[in-house]
């Protein structure tokens, strides 16, 4: 059992995409469709520094949102519902080398064949170099069926330590 | 209409359903999933409301709407494409009316993703300088030692020297005269040299621009960018030049001085000089239309002379005969490398053929080109000037085939390219030289240990 209600964690665990929305400086909201990696707590996303837009803004205004829309976007069976984390995020790049790479098994699991462009990271190397965006969820909606045309379940969480 | 029609037409024809994404009263972001029509001719999306207070996009404040697609496959996912847009929205009869003010797009099969990788480098760029300024040292991408060295060096490459130094020492051992340890140190003093030139090559690259105006660089082409990425600063990559210009020269004039010194050294000026100046103002011989006839020199005559000279310390017929082909083959390599490259070396004033050349004429003489490299292998072995068993190297004439096949179909996609024609390209110079190596083997041999050898072993 995680942190986030079940068919979040479903979600987040199955999902190959997610909308990851930040807030630029001028208050307008930026999606950035990425894949998002959830450990049972916390909710992952790693960007290159070669698309470091996001990741300074998420350093500026740490409220963000990641939504899982598309269903069919899984390896296998659909997704049954569509979900909105709301939480809090950190930027952790204390090595933008090597910090990012505790959460690689995860990737790999979805994408396999980043297994075999890592090793061969010297034909893209600013790709290597990465941001790790850590989410503390704070507050989950969830549709069950996946339909907007009915208003969402709203969990608030508590905090997580 | 704020934005292009076609890109309204994408998102008709291409997309699923939307995310519209708006900030909550709470300042976090809300992203909720809706259907949508769009209207090309008013330029509008109208997206159907999601239901419930929580979810209610406001009327009147700027948001974002976000169409997005990827395809699952086994290894991961490809058709990677969205479109982000955003404007303000109006409560209609029909749902909420977006008409987007501004777009931001992104499909691989238009701009594949390793274009789009280099054409962000500048950010990435910033981002370390900002991080840098933050923490008060610099913050640097970094390779291991092993893949940089690999990467700065080109070393892989290194089978342009080997070739027409195998084939000089080959041709002196036909005539009875060779030395492994001369051959050896030939080998390694070409290789310095042929090192020296490509990390000059991008100190060059780097300084005029080239590698920066050139966003689709292959594994095979676009030179190491190790500066350009920022992984070795400049002024170490032109000492490290420097450092394999040297010690190359040096170990050329000690070949020389066992030799009769001039011919050979005025034979590795002309290299070392063509070398240098391949990049290097004032010549900038690449920037001239004739990089190609450089590296025929370079690689063809000049090396696979050299090494016999250092051998039999004469000159032979046979020997630049045999380095025609060589010659031809190896600015082959250079020239279909350059063909991704031509946009970037135009901007960069880098006038190679594929440059000047319209499409239909770079083939054709990429064809005519090949064609003569095995047409003087064949007229060499059959008139007994190469030996009899060099025919062997007309084997990798499908190579040649498959190349031309495949600049026909893949002239304008440089990742296709890579795949079909660069590597093979490559090959078919390495495979001709070590089959030629390998005829010429056969020939040693027969004459060594056969009394009376046949015909077609001589």
């Amino acid at each position: 059992m995680g942190a986030l209600p079940p068919p979040a964690e479903e979600a987040l665990r199955r999902a190959l995409v997610c909308e990851f929305t930040v807030v630029r400086p001028d208050g307008r909201p930026v999606t950035h469709p990425m894949i998002p990696i959830y450990d049972g707590e916390r909710i992952y996303l790693h960007s290159s520094i070669l698309f470091s837009k996001k990741v300074a803004h998420v350093k500026a205004n740490p409220r963000v949102s990641v939504a899982v829309t598309d269903l069919s976007a899984t390896h296998g069976e659909p997704l049954k519902d569509r979900v909105t984390v709301q939480g809090d995020a950190v930027v952790r790049e204390d090595d933008p080398h090597t910090t990012w790479e505790r959460i690689l098994p995860l990737w790999i699991e979805k994408e396999p064949i980043v297994e075999s462009f890592y090793k061969q990271r010297v034909a893209l190397p600013l790709f290597w170099e990465r941001s790790l965006i850590e989410i503390t969820p704070r507050r989950v909606l969830v549709w069950t069926g996946g339909r907007t045309d009915r208003p969402p379940a709203v969990h608030e969480l508590s905090e997580v330590t | 209409m704020a934005i292009d029609a076609s890109v309204l037409r994408e998102i008709e024809e291409g997309f699923a359903h939307a995310v519209v994404v708006f900030l909550g009263r709470d300042g976090y972001p809300v992203g909720v999933a809706a259907d949508f029509r769009v209207d090309v001719d008013r330029g509008v999306l109208t997206l159907v409301p999601p239901t419930g207070e929580e979810v209610a996009p406001p009327e009147g404040a700027e948001v974002n709407v976000i169409v997005s697609h990827i395809r699952p496959q086994e290894i991961g996912y490809d058709e990677r494409r969205y479109v982000q847009l955003w404007g303000r929205l109006r409560r209609t009869r029909s749902g909420l009316e977006l008409a987007p003010v501004r777009h931001h797009t992104w499909d691989e099969r238009k701009v594949p993703f390793f274009q789009y990788s280099e054409q962000t480098v500048p950010q990435a760029h910033r981002y370390l300088e900002e991080l840098g300024r933050q923490r008060g040292r610099p913050v640097r991408p970094r390779l291991s030692f092993g893949w940089l060295a690999l990467r700065t060096t080109r070393a892989p490459f290194l089978t342009a020297t080997v070739v027409p130094i195998l084939l000089g020492v080959a041709v002196a051992a036909r005539e009875g005269r060779w030395s492994f340890f001369l051959a050896a140190l030939t080998l390694l003093a070409g290789s310095l040299v042929h090192l020296g030139l490509n990390v000059a090559n991008d100190v060059f690259d780097t300084r005029s621009g080239a590698d920066a105006a050139n966003v689709t660089p292959t594994q095979f082409s676009g030179g190491s960018r190790v500066a350009h990425y920022g992984l070795v600063r400049l002024r170490t990559l032109a000492l490290l030049s420097a450092g394999f210009y040297l010690a190359g020269v040096g170990i050329g004039l000690y070949l020389a001085a066992r030799t009769d010194f001039w011919p050979l050294f005025w034979l590795g000026a002309a290299g070392v000089a063509i070398s240098v100046f391949y990049t290097a103002p004032p010549f900038r011989l690449v920037h001239r239309g004739v990089g190609e006839l450089a590296v025929a020199l370079g690689f063809g005559p000049i090396m696979l002379l050299g090494a016999y000279l250092v051998q039999a310390e004469r000159f032979s017929f046979e020997a630049i005969y045999l380095s025609i082909p060589v010659a031809i083959l190896i600015s082959l390599v250079l020239y279909v490398n350059e063909i991704p490259d031509r946009a970037g070396d135009a901007a960069a004033g880098k006038r190679t053929l594929p440059v000047r050349w319209s499409r239909d004429a770079v083939i054709r003489a990429y064809v005519w080109a090949a064609g003569l490299a095995f047409a003087t292998i064949a007229v060499g072995a059959v008139s007994g000037l190469l030996p009899r068993p060099t025919l062997l190297a007309l084997a990798t004439i499908p190579l040649a085939v498959n190349v031309g096949r495949a600049l026909r179909r893949d002239y304008d996609d440089p990742y296709a390219l890579m795949f079909s024609a660069m590597g093979t390209n490559i090959k078919l110079h390495l495979y001709t030289g070590l089959l030629l190596f390998a005829g010429y083997l056969i020939a040693v041999g027969a004459d060594r240990f056969l009394t009376d050898p046949p015909a077609f072993l001589r």
